[in-house]
């Protein structure tokens, strides 16, 4: 488990961010997508996949969570 | 080496460089060394960064100390800052890196004074709590005008566990004034970035949230400066300009900075970050917890400068965004009259730099508009981070290296032969002997400031009395010289 930080891109779509292994890309998708329930999977562009345990969207982002590495490069 | 470098030949050159090491040593330094390849996007597939640095090499890192006294928290003016152990430390990073400030030295800025506890043999066998309360007392009597006190520890104080945040928090509630124990003990981490990483989350923890609740008159403009220290006057020199394009600058953190102006910068519109290393967690955490947006910079070279402004008012009305196109405007044509004197003289000369924080990668742009080319970059203490936004600035087929040891460096440059070295004050002197022209770009060489349409001037001038300087010729004494021409001939 690893601290993370979900951020807006200024272009659209979420940017991920690891700060001890100063991982960050952008957010290719993500599990789930709704109101109620956020978060899951998260696939990143670098091919790395994480998993946050889903809980209704965050109002605000940034949002600094708890991610799990299931897959990939780190 | 006269002709273009190409990917094969910098390739060639590092393995011709780590030949000399023992099999494992090798192995560890290939993976810091690289040849920029603008096709790849993440740094992190051909550089590793951050490692501890191998024994036995020369390294110019510093300590977790050096980032959080030396960096962070000593260009804070109002703030008193305890070297909390032995006398060394406070006094080798005392002012040496010239972050100016606007006050009176002893009075309401402290930023050139060595404030130490001293620790003698009796305080690492009884612990240094009971000196650390005397010393706060002392200081409260001799410096009533300071703002906050930070305890910033050194190596012995993590040793022997001393608890230096209840003496601060008693203290702070006796003497009234916020003092912040800071855990940058030398030994943590690899290099002085854990250091700036330990002091912004000091800030964050006993700083930032102080004025949440109080009344602050905003404006739609306020900005804040981060990661600006002030070296030679830089903050200054970056302030006019976004001051002339009609935006409030809240705080400047930590370059001339106070106390208060850190408290109030929850309350700016957009966070302004030059260098990234050593701030940007602290950007994060406010865009975190306050939704301040933060933007990355750069005030070296008029083009980027430009550009910087521009991306800058971007995020403000039309005001801004004339503001912006106006003081490019105002300074252009003494922008165009420095170029034009100094370019002719500095036309296709070769930089290599080594240095910390943003400058391998930000001084690029202020190069090239001088007709330079940076032919190799790196980093004492960068991350992955550091590295991606670095290949993107740098050319393809030029070298870029990590936390260098002296010996491949001067190979490099005995190679590569470059017309200019940046680089550090333990570089300058070797290479001085070399007969290679050097800046040091830690502190400008006691010049500056270099940010800003101001600074690029100044830049510019110190290249060229650098670079052509008549001394460079008069290195080797006169019964080599005749040798020395050969060899000129023969190459």
């Amino acid at each position: 488990m690893a601290n993370i930080m979900i951020r807006k891109r200024a272009e659209g779509g979420l940017v991920f961010y690891l700060p001890k292994r100063d991982i960050e890309d952008i957010v290719s998708s993500i599990e789930f997508d709704t109101p109620e329930k956020w978060g899951g999977e998260l696939r990143l562009a670098n091919g790395g996949v994480y998993y946050i345990d889903p809980i209704p969207a965050p109002a605000r982002l940034p949002v600094s969570l708890r991610a799990k590495r299931l897959d990939g490069v780190e | 080496m006269s002709e273009q470098l190409t990917r094969e030949k910098a390739q060639a050159l590092i393995e011709e460089v780590l030949e000399v090491y023992p099999e494992k040593a090798k192995k560890d330094r290939a993976k810091h060394l690289m040849v920029n390849d603008k096709t790849i996007t993440q740094s992190k597939k051909c550089i590793t960064s951050n490692r501890k640095s191998l024994p036995g090499v020369m390294t110019q890192r510093g300590c977790a100390y050096a980032g959080s006294k030396g960096v962070v928290w000593g260009p804070i003016k109002d703030i008193i800052d305890i070297s909390h152990g032995p006398v060394g430390c406070g006094a080798y990073s005392r002012g040496g890196r010239r972050n100016y400030f606007a006050g009176t030295s002893g009075v309401d800025a402290f930023c050139d004074i060595n404030f130490t506890s001293d620790f003698q043999e009796k305080d690492i066998v009884f612990g240094g709590d009971k000196k650390l309360a005397k010393l706060i007392d002392e200081l409260e009597m001799l410096f009533p005008l300071s703002r906050g006190i930070s305890v910033q520890s050194e190596c012995p104080v993590g040793l022997i566990g001393d608890d230096i945040e209840a003496v601060s928090k008693k203290k702070a509630a006796e003497i009234g004034k916020t003092v912040v124990p800071v855990r940058c003990e030398g030994f943590r981490g690899v290099s002085q970035s854990l250091g700036h990483h330990i002091a912004n989350d000091a800030v964050r923890d006993w700083i930032l949230s102080a004025r949440d609740e109080q009344p602050f008159e905003q404006t739609p403009y306020d900005v804040a400066i981060l990661g600006d220290y002030n070296i030679g006057g830089d903050a200054w020199a970056s302030r006019i300009l976004l001051e002339e394009m009609g935006l409030r600058v809240v705080a400047q953190w930590s370059g001339d900075g106070t106390l208060t102006e850190m408290e109030n910068t929850p309350k700016v519109k957009l966070n302004l970050l030059h260098c990234y290393r050593s701030m940007n967690y602290i950007a994060r955490h406010m865009e975190e917890k306050y939704g301040i947006p933060w933007l990355e910079y750069n005030f070296f070279g008029p083009t980027k400068i430009a550009e910087s402004l521009r991306e800058i008012a971007s995020h403000f009305d039309a005001t801004i965004q004339e503001g912006a196109e106006r003081v490019i405007a105002r300074y252009k044509p003494a922008m165009d009259a420095v170029i034009a004197k100094y370019r002719a003289r500095l036309e296709g000369k070769k930089v290599m730099l080594y240095v910390g924080g943003l400058r391998p990668r930000h001084t690029v742009g202020a190069y090239e508009d001088l007709g330079m080319e940076v032919i190799g970059a790196g980093y004492e203490f960068a991350h992955n981070d550091d590295y991606d936004r670095t290949m993107k600035d740098m050319k393809d087929a030029t070298l870029i290296y990590d936390d260098v040891t002296g010996y491949e460096f001067e190979e490099f440059v005995r190679q590569l032969k470059p017309d200019l070295i940046g680089s550090g004050i333990k570089e300058k002197y070797a290479f001085h002997k070399m007969a290679v022209p050097f800046r040091q770009l830690h502190s400008w060489d006691y010049s500056g400031p270099y940010h800003g349409f101001d600074g690029f001037a100044i830049f510019a001038r110190d290249m060229d009395m650098t670079i052509n300087n008549p001394c460079w010729n008069l290195f080797r004494p006169p019964w080599q010289k005749d040798t020395a021409e050969a060899d000129l001939k023969a190459a």
